[in-house]
């Protein structure tokens, strides 16, 4: 049996890899890409914290999680498309003035 | 075999979670945050939650991924040149991965929670009978949610002038 706290501590560390990512690139796929794993840190600690607390609401969150990502993720690309199409870059050091 | 298989996926994945953000061809990180995803499925089987993988499997893998690489195929973007790295922000990335895990995993260290054994698995007709009954609202809100999605991404790729 794998107590709780390392299952935390290992989505911390994927949630800091994430943040990192998100503040140290400057593509925006890559930040996207980032984004999902700090998701993904947070749906392993409520699937975890849902095994020792013995029922599955934790599950049912992860689920909804998932589905907002889903969502965000589609909306992000659209917007990034956009921007492409504007700008021809996805580069977040051209896009930092709110001027098209 | 479920303690090794734990210790397998973890550093596979937290392996894979670091090369997707320090890779320099956008389509690199994107197969390793595949990989992140399917070592994230491995983790959630261990925790019995086998429904969970699947649509971890399906939805993260088989369709975000998906778009993902759609979009970097559209855009068709070359690989990003190296810039001059700046210490301070190697200095930062290298602080934030090392002492945010261990400064809060240090906290939790003492208070050992064990699982229960007596949990229900999350198998589907469980999670299915618990989301159709107590969280009834929520499933059909998040319905409404992706059609707002739906709308939105349809509205932001029109072409000018249309």
């Amino acid at each position: 049996m794998i107590p709780l706290n390392l299952y935390i501590l290992v989505s911390t560390g994927l949630f800091s890899i994430g943040i990192a990512g998100v503040v140290l690139r400057r593509n925006t796929l890559v930040v996207l890409m980032s984004l999902e794993l700090i998701l993904n840190a947070s749906n392993l600690a409520l699937v975890a914290a849902a095994r020792a607390w013995g029922n599955l609401d934790g599950q049912i969150f992860v689920f909804f999680t998932i589905t907002v990502a889903a969502a965000e993720v589609a909306v992000g690309l659209a917007i990034l498309v956009a921007l492409f199409r504007r700008k021809q870059t996805v580069q977040m050091d051209d896009v930092t003035t709110l001027k098209l | 075999m479920e303690g090794p298989l734990f210790y397998l996926f973890s550093i596979a994945m937290l392996a894979c979670a670091l090369v997707v953000i320090i890779a320099r061809n956008p389509v690199t990180s994107a197969i390793f945050l595949a990989l992140v995803f399917f070592f994230m499925a491995g983790l959630f089987v261990l925790l019995h939650a086998f429904f969970l993988a699947a649509v971890q499997v399906l939805v993260y893998a088989g369709a975000i991924l998906v778009l993902f690489l759609f979009v970097i195929m559209l855009l068709n973007l070359p690989r990003e040149e190296g810039r001059h790295r700046s210490p301070a922000g190697v200095l930062a990335f290298g602080l934030t991965l090392v002492l945010l895990p261990l400064g809060l995993g240090s906290l939790a260290i003492h208070e050992g929670a064990v699982p229960a054994s007596m949990a229900e698995p999350g198998t589907t007709e469980n999670v299915g009978r618990l989301l159709f009954s107590k969280y009834m609202l929520p499933f059909e809100v998040a319905s409404l949610l992706l059609l707002a999605a739906m709308i939105g991404v349809i509205l932001l790729s029109k072409k000018e002038g249309k």
